[in-house]
């Protein structure tokens, strides 16, 4: 399968996740930059971590209007997986890929850690390499991650199991200690942890690496299925 | 075509928790400002619009409120516009 890693001018963490996918799954990642009209050559989108054009009036209400994020609309209505991390989801949010949207974290800290998630939903095409209910240790690195929903969004949420993480011990005062939600078709997740910061023994957690590993799993043995029907 | 000054004011939902407007509180508090209450930090926002009246002004105005200058998930907005005086 092939990967592509969006580019926004401020983007930080493009290559750590472009080389996260490289060393878990073996696959294709290009980085592109975000004027890119067309992604439909790539089976999954990455929006990276990052501060695009500054966080100028809210985080990744900007970059928003790119080109590229057009593209990545029309790839996840085609349901290709799109995974956005940290500064990603906040775009994601602020397109309304997904619902929601992230605040100042309710202490006005930036917290940068390794936190406790607590795997929700294993069944998803981003996390069902997981173990149901799993714990995983999970960095993040944010002063805007408070998750925001409404009585009725929460409500829906919690329904339609599209909670796919929630932080053990909430650190920024997120509804429902969400961490990670998905889109109502599944092939959508935004998460404020860092995955791609978790992939390897000397970063202190491999956690991380079952994300791509299921991302991998569900494109590949999705085709091969398909192939084989 | 007329040109329109607008003051537009970005500020959280009354329903969303605002940090800052709490520690400004504190502060304020801390100063001796014992009456102080509900205070929330929001955003102002000054611009220059050429239309060609004020109903054509407005729609415009409203229309970047809702779709750029504010984030209707979690922040309301208001705005002032008058005619320009040259």
């Amino acid at each position: 399968m092939k990967w592509a890693v969006v580019v926004f001018p401020g983007s930080n963490c493009d290559h750590d996740a472009a080389q996260a996918v490289r060393d878990v799954t073996g696959d294709m990642v290009d980085l592109v930059w975000h004027d890119v009209t067309d992604l439909a050559a790539y089976d999954a989108i990455i929006l990276p971590g990052g501060f695009s054009y500054g966080d100028y009036l809210r985080s990744g209400a900007i970059a928003r209007f790119s080109p590229a994020v057009d593209a990545v609309a029309k790839e996840a209505a085609a349901g290709k997986l799109v995974l956005g991390i940290c500064n990603g989801f906040q775009v994601l949010t602020e397109s309304h890929l997904l619902p929601g949207a992230l605040l100042r974290n309710d202490h006005l800290q930036f917290r940068c850690e390794t936190v406790e998630l607590i795997v929700e939903n294993h069944t998803s095409p981003f996390t069902c390499a997981y173990r149901p209910g799993e714990r995983i240790r999970i960095p993040i690195a944010h002063g805007e991650g408070r998750y925001y929903a409404d009585e009725t969004l929460r409500q829906r949420l919690a329904a339609d199991g599209r909670i796919a993480f929630r932080y053990a011990d909430n650190p920024n005062g997120s509804v429902d200690a969400i961490a990670g939600v998905l889109n109502d078709r599944g092939n959508v997740l935004g998460l404020m942890p860092h995955p791609e910061r978790a992939v390897a023994a000397w970063m202190t957690s491999q956690d991380g690496r079952l994300l791509f590993e299921s991302m991998h799993r569900f494109v590949e043995e999705g085709s091969y299925a398909r192939a084989n029907a | 075509m007329k040109t329109y000054d607008v003051e537009v004011r970005v500020w959280l939902k009354p329903s969303v928790f605002d940090p800052q407007g709490h520690a400004v509180e504190q502060a304020l508090h801390t100063l001796g400002f014992e009456g102080t209450s509900e205070v929330r930090v929001g955003k102002y926002m000054h611009l220059s619009i050429g239309a060609a009246d004020e109903s054509a002004a407005r729609k415009a105005v409203e229309e970047m409120c809702e779709r750029v200058l504010s984030n209707p998930v979690m922040e309301t907005y208001a705005y002032e516009l008058k005619e320009t005086v040259r």
